[in-house]
C-alpha cells in the first residue's frame, strides 16, 4: 500500500516536470518565423510532451484512488492539483481545435503554479468523513474543475490577448492593471518560493490556541510567524515572536496559518515583482510583449469566447445542477447559501454577462480578454478566499 | 400595421432593418443596428423588426422596451453578483456557528465583526437571501428573460423561415466573410454544391441562387435555456407554499417513538439506536492524516429508526394503531425516504441524560449510609416524590441544561438534559419545613449551610439524540425539469453554431458570402474545403475590430 502511494507521488512529480519541460518547447515555437499556427517541431515534441505528462497524472490519480478507496479530490491539494490536471486537459483539446502553440507557453506556466501551489497544503491521503461518502464527490468535483480548467484557458488566451494588445509606450490604466493580473500570478510563485524555502530548513513553529469550538488545538507553522493565530501561545523555543494576531474574524480551519502563508506569499511575492522589474527596466507586460509578435489577436479573442462557451455549461452542469443534486441528497436542501454555493453563483451569473454582453452589446476582443481575466479572478477566490476566509461547509483542508 | 414593401416585392413588418426575404438594408431603419456608421451588417438578429425597437409611445411600451434590452439585464445580474457577494462577507444567519458565545444575532454580528458586523446586521443582510429587495431582483430578471426572450425570438423565428437565397448584393458584401469571383464554370458550382452537402449542409439552390446551412437550431438554445430558468424560477415560487414543500427538524432520542411534525399526526418515528464511528486511527492509509487533525475523524453518522404510519380515524382522542411502513438506517447522503417524505440525519447529541437517581443521607455521617433514595425521570419530572422511609423531595426546579446567567441566577439554556441541575426541597420525615439543595452534575449546595440531610447523585443513564430533517419537497421535480432544459439549452445554444453560406451568381461570375453567430475560425474552414478544386476566391475576412 505505501509503495503505491509512493509510485502515486512518483507520478505526479513526473507529470510536472514534463510540463515544465514542454513549455520550454512552446517558448521555442516563438521564435518560428513561419507563424504560430503552422505546426513546427518544438510545438509538436511541446504538445507530445504535455499529453505524456498529463497521462502521467491520470496515473497518479488512479494511483491515489486506488490507495484511499476514494476518489483524490477531497482536500485542497487534491482539488487544486486535480484542477491543474484538467487544465492541462482543455489546454490539450483547445490545442488540437486551434492548433495554436503559444497557448502553451502560458497555459503550462498557470498549470505548473496552480500544481505546485496544491502541493504546498497537507498532502497526506485523508479519510472520507461522512458528508463526503458519495459517488457524487467525484462526479460533482471532477465536473466543475473541468469546467473551471476550460474557463482558464480563456483567461490565458484573454491574457496573451491583452499582453499583445495594450499599448506599452505609455503608462495608461490598462498598462496599470495589466500589471496588477501579472503580479497577483507571481504571488503564487512568491507562496511556493517561500514554502520550499522554509520547509527546505525544516522550520517549525508549534501554537496552542482555541479553535471555534472552545478546544485547545495546536498547530504547526511552517513559516516564521509574522500573524499568530488568535489567542495563540507559542510552544517552540528560539523562534520569532508574531509580530500580531490574525483576526477573529478570519475563522475558517486553521485560519492563523493560512492568514501567515498568505501575509509571506504577498511578501515574496513582492519582493520577486521589484526584482523582475528591476531587472528588466521594464512593466512586464512590455517585456513578454516583443515575444508575442507573432500570435493573432483575432484568434485569440476567438479562444476567449470559445472557451468560455465550452466551458460555461459544463460549468452549470457540475457547480450548479450537480451540486444541487447532492446537496438535496446529503443535507436534504439542494440549495443553502453556503458561501461556496455562493460564489459559484456569482461565478455563473458572471459568465452569463460575459456572454450576453459578447452576443448582444459587441464586446469582443479586449473588453473580452478582461472580463476573461475577471472571471478567473472570480474561480480562484471561491477556490481560496472562500476555504481560507469564509467558513462554511466546503472549508476541509 | 404598416408593411414596408422591399424591391424584391417582400412585405417587411414595420421596424424591419434587413429585408426578411432577400437582406437589403431598408432605408430609414439602419441606425437601429447601428448599420449606418459601420461596413459590416449587424447580423445579430437577422436585421428582424424587434417589438421593443419600433412601438415606444405607451407605458406597455416602454415597459417592454426596458425589459427587453440586454443592458438592462446584464446590469441586473451584475446587482445580483455584487448584492450575492456581500451576502457572503459574514455568515447568513443561519450560519451563525452552533460554538458562538450568544447566536442571538443582535449581539452576535457586534460581538464578532465589531462595527462592520453591526451595520451588516442593521442592513439586514445576515438574511440578505430571503430578503425582499433581492427576490425582487431576481424576480426582474426573470421578467427580463421573459420578454428578452420573446422580442427576439419571434422576429428572428420569421426571418429565418422567410429567408430566400437569393440575396440582396448590398447584403453579401457587407457580411464579415465575402468574395467577389468573375467567370466561374457551371462544373465549379456543382463540385462547391457536392461540397458543402458533403459537409452536412442543407443546401437550397433557388434558380442558381445558393443557400448553405446548418445548425440552424442553435439559434434557438438561447431561448430554451431560458425557458429553463423561468421554469426554475416558477418551481421557488411553488415551494414556497405548504403543499409542494415542508422541512420540519426534530430530535428523537434513543428508544423514544414519536409523531413526525409536518405530517398532521400521520407517521410515527422510532429511534432505535444512533450510532457515531470513527475511522480507525492506526489504519496506515490514514494515520498521517488523523494524527495531523490530532482528533477522531467520524466516519459514520447512523440512526436507526423504524417509520410507522397511523390508521386513519382513530377515534379522538385514542392512541392510533401503527403499522409499520419503512425500517432502515439514516445515514450522511443515505436519507430514509416513504411516501414522498424524507428523513435526513443531520445532528446528535450524544450522551443526554435520560435517568438520575439519588440518594438522602445525613450530613455527618462519614459513610454516607443511604436512609431513603429516588429517581427522576428526566424526560418526565414529577413535581414531587414521597419516599419509601417517609422523606418528601419536591422537585421546585429543574433546568435540563443548566448555566449561571452573566447576573448569577441559574437558567436552561435549551430544553435537552444535557446537564441537568435541581433545586431540591426536602421534606424530613414528619416535618413541614424543607431543607434546600441545589444539586447538579459536580455540584451539591447547601445553600442555608444548616443542612441536616444532604442528597447525592448515585447513578445516572444516559443515551443519545438524533437530530433528523423531516422535508417533503414536490417542488424537486419541476427544479429537475427546468435544469434540464436549461440545459439542453445551453448546450444547444453553445456546442452548435448557425452557419450560412450563400452563393449567388452575378454576370457569370458568384459572389460568396457567409456568416455564422460563432466560432468564425470554423465556418472558415468549412468553405475553404467547400471551394478546393473549384476557381472560386476564397473568402476575406472584413471584421472592422472595435477600437
Amino acid at each position: 500500500m505505501s509503495e503505491l502511494i509512493e509510485w502515486s507521488s512518483a507520478l505526479l512529480y513526473t507529470a510536472f516536470v514534463l510540463y515544465l519541460i514542454a513549455t520550454i518547447f512552446f517558448s521555442a515555437t516563438i521564435r518560428d518565423k513561419r507563424g504560430n499556427t503552422k505546426k513546427g517541431k518544438a510545438g509538436s515534441i511541446g504538445i507530445t510532451l504535455t499529453i505524456i505528462g498529463f497521462l502521467a497524472q491520470v496515473g497518479y490519480f488512479i494511483t491515489r484512488w486506488m490507495v484511499s478507496g476514494h476518489a483524490p479530490v477531497s482536500n485542497l491539494f487534491e482539488f487544486m492539483t486535480f484542477f491543474g490536471m484538467t487544465i492541462v486537459l482543455a489546454f490539450i483539446v483547445i490545442y488540437f481545435i486551434y492548433k495554436l502553440s503559444v497557448l502553451g507557453l502560458f497555459a503550462l506556466p498557470v498549470a505548473l503554479i496552480i500544481i505546485a501551489y496544491a502541493s504546498m497544503f497537507p498532502t497526506e491521503v485523508s479519510p472520507l468523513i461522512p458528508s463526503l461518502q458519495s459517488h457524487w464527490l467525484y462526479i460533482h468535483v471532477t465536473t466543475v474543475s473541468l469546467g473551471q480548467g476550460i474557463l482558464t484557458i480563456s483567461f490565458v488566451a484573454g491574457l496573451i490577448y491583452l499582453i499583445k494588445k495594450i499599448d506599452q509606450t505609455v503608462k495608461s490604466k490598462h498598462t496599470t492593471w495589466l500589471e496588477i493580473v501579472m503580479y497577483s500570478l507571481i504571488l503564487f510563485v512568491g507562496f511556493i518560493v517561500i514554502t520550499v524555502v522554509f520547509n527546505f530548513m525544516n522550520y517549525s513553529a508549534q501554537f496552542d490556541y482555541p479553535n471555534s469550538g472552545g478546544n485547545t488545538v495546536t498547530t504547526d507553522y511552517h513559516l516564521p510567524a509574522i500573524a499568530g493565530p488568535t489567542d495563540g501561545t507559542l510552544l517552540t523555543e528560539g523562534v520569532m515572536e508574531p509580530l500580531f494576531e490574525t483576526p477573529a474574524w478570519m475563522h475558517g480551519a486553521d485560519s492563523g496559518r493560512k492568514f501567515n502563508t498568505l501575509i509571506w506569499s504577498f511578501l515574496t511575492g513582492s519582493v520577486i515583482y521589484l526584482l523582475l522589474r528591476l531587472t528588466l527596466r521594464k512593466r512586464l507586460g512590455a517585456a513578454i510583449q516583443p515575444l508575442l509578435k507573432n500570435a493573432k489577436l483575432d484568434l485569440l479573442d476567438e479562444i476567449t469566447y470559445r472557451a468560455v462557451a465550452i466551458g460555461f455549461p459544463i460549468f452549470t452542469l457540475g457547480g450548479l445542477i450537480f451540486a444541487a443534486i447532492w446537496a438535496e441528497e446529503a443535507w436534504g436542501r439542494f440549495w443553502g447559501w453556503d458561501p461556496k454555493e455562493v460564489w459559484a453563483l456569482i461565478t455563473w451569473f458572471f459568465y452569463a454577462a460575459f456572454l450576453h454582453l459578447r452576443l448582444s452589446r459587441g464586446w469582443h476582443g479586449e473588453k473580452s480578454a478582461w472580463l476573461a481575466a475577471v472571471g478567473f479572478a472570480i474561480i480562484m477566490f471561491n477556490l481560496i478566499v472562500v476555504n481560507l476566509v469564509l467558513a462554511g461547509l466546503h472549508s476541509y483542508a | 400595421m404598416k408593411k414596408i414593401k422591399c424591391e424584391c416585392g417582400h412585405l417587411n413588418p414595420e421596424g424591419t432593418i434587413l429585408c426578411e426575404a432577400c437582406g437589403k438594408p431598408i432605408e430609414g431603419n439602419q441606425h437601429i443596428d447601428g448599420n449606418d456608421k459601420k461596413n459590416l451588417l449587424n447580423m445579430r438578429y437577422d436585421g428582424a423588426a424587434r417589438r421593443s425597437q419600433t412601438h415606444n409611445k405607451a407605458i406597455v411600451d416602454k415597459i417592454w422596451s426596458f425589459f427587453s434590452s440586454v443592458k438592462v439585464g446584464v446590469w441586473l445580474i451584475f446587482i445580483a453578483l455584487v448584492a450575492s457577494a456581500i451576502g457572503s462577507i459574514f455568515p447568513q444567519e443561519i450560519y451563525i456557528p452552533a460554538d458562538a458565545p450568544n447566536r442571538d444575532p443582535d449581539v452576535f454580528y457586534q460581538e464578532r465583526y465589531g462595527i462592520f458586523g453591526l451595520i451588516f446586521y442593521q442592513l439586514g443582510f445576515h438574511n440578505l437571501y430571503s430578503s425582499w429587495w433581492y427576490m425582487l431582483l431576481i424576480g426582474l430578471i426573470g421578467i427580463s428573460l421573459v420578454i428578452a426572450s420573446l422580442d427576439r425570438f419571434v422576429p428572428l423565428f420569421k426571418a429565418l423561415r422567410q429567408q430566400k437565397a437569393k440575396r440582396h448584393e448590398s447584403f453579401l458584401s457587407r457580411q464579415r466573410l465575402f468574395s467577389e469571383t468573375k467567370n466561374v464554370s457551371e462544373e465549379d458550382l456543382n463540385t462547391l454544391k457536392k461540397n458543402l452537402k458533403k459537409q452536412r449542409y442543407n443546401v437550397k439552390d433557388q434558380e442558381g441562387y445558393l443557400l448553405a446551412e446548418k445548425g440552424r437550431f442553435s439559434r434557438w438554445g438561447p431561448y430554451v435555456n431560458h425557458i429553463g430558468l423561468i421554469i426554475i424560477l416558477l418551481a421557488a415560487i411553488l415551494r414556497s407554499t405548504p403543499f409542494f414543500y415542508t422541512n420540519e427538524y426534530v430530535w428523537v432520542r434513543e428508544g423514544e417513538q414519536l409523531v413526525i411534525p409536518g405530517t398532521d399526526g400521520e407517521y410515527y418515528i422510532e429511534n432505535h439506536d444512533f450510532v457515531l464511528e470513527t475511522y480507525d486511527e492506526n489504519d496506515e492509509r490514514f494515520s498521517d492524516a488523523i494524527s495531523l487533525e490530532g482528533a477522531a475523524v467520524p466516519s459514520n453518522y447512523q440512526t436507526d429508526v423504524t417509520i410507522y404510519k397511523a390508521e386513519d380515524n382513530p377515534v379522538p382522542g385514542a392512541e392510533p394503531e401503527l403499522n409499520q411502513i419503512a425500517e432502515g438506517s439514516i445515514r450522511m447522503n443515505h436519507p430514509v425516504k416513504f411516501d414522498g417524505y424524507s428523513v435526513y440525519q443531520s445532528g446528535y447529541q450524544a450522551n443526554e441524560f435520560e435517568k438520575m437517581s439519588f440518594k438522602i443521607h445525613e450530613v455527618n455521617d462519614p459513610e454516607e449510609e443511604a436512609i431513603d433514595s429516588f429517581t427522576i425521570n428526566l424526560a418526565d419530572p414529577e413535581s414531587e416524590y414521597e419516599l419509601e422511609n417517609g422523606f418528601k423531595v419536591e422537585l421546585r426546579n429543574y433546568y435540563p441544561d443548566y448555566y449561571l446567567r452573566d447576573d448569577g441566577t441559574p437558567a436552561s439554556e435549551t430544553n435537552y438534559p444535557r446537564n441537568p441541575a435541581f433545586v431540591l426541597f426536602v421534606y424530613p420525615p414528619d416535618s413541614e419545613t424543607p431543607e434546600i439543595s441545589f444539586l447538579g452534575i459536580g455540584k451539591n449546595i447547601d445553600a442555608s449551610g444548616e443542612n441536616q440531610y444532604n442528597v447525592g447523585i448515585t447513578d445516572f443513564q444516559m443515551r443519545d439524540a438524533s437530530g433528523l430533517t423531516v422535508r417533503k419537497d414536490y417542488s424537486l421535480p419541476f427544479f429537475g425539469v427546468g435544469a434540464a432544459i436549461f440545459m439542453i439549452g445551453v448546450i444547444q445554444g453553445m456546442y452548435w453554431q448557425h452557419r450560412r453560406i450563400w452563393v449567388n451568381p452575378k454576370d457569370g461570375g458568384v459572389l460568396l458570402a457567409a456568416h455564422t453567430n460563432k466560432n468564425w475560425f470554423g465556418v472558415k474552414k468549412d468553405i475553404e474545403k467547400a471551394i478546393s478544386g473549384t476557381s472560386i476566391k476564397n473568402v476575406t475576412d472584413q471584421q472592422e475590430l472595435d477600437e
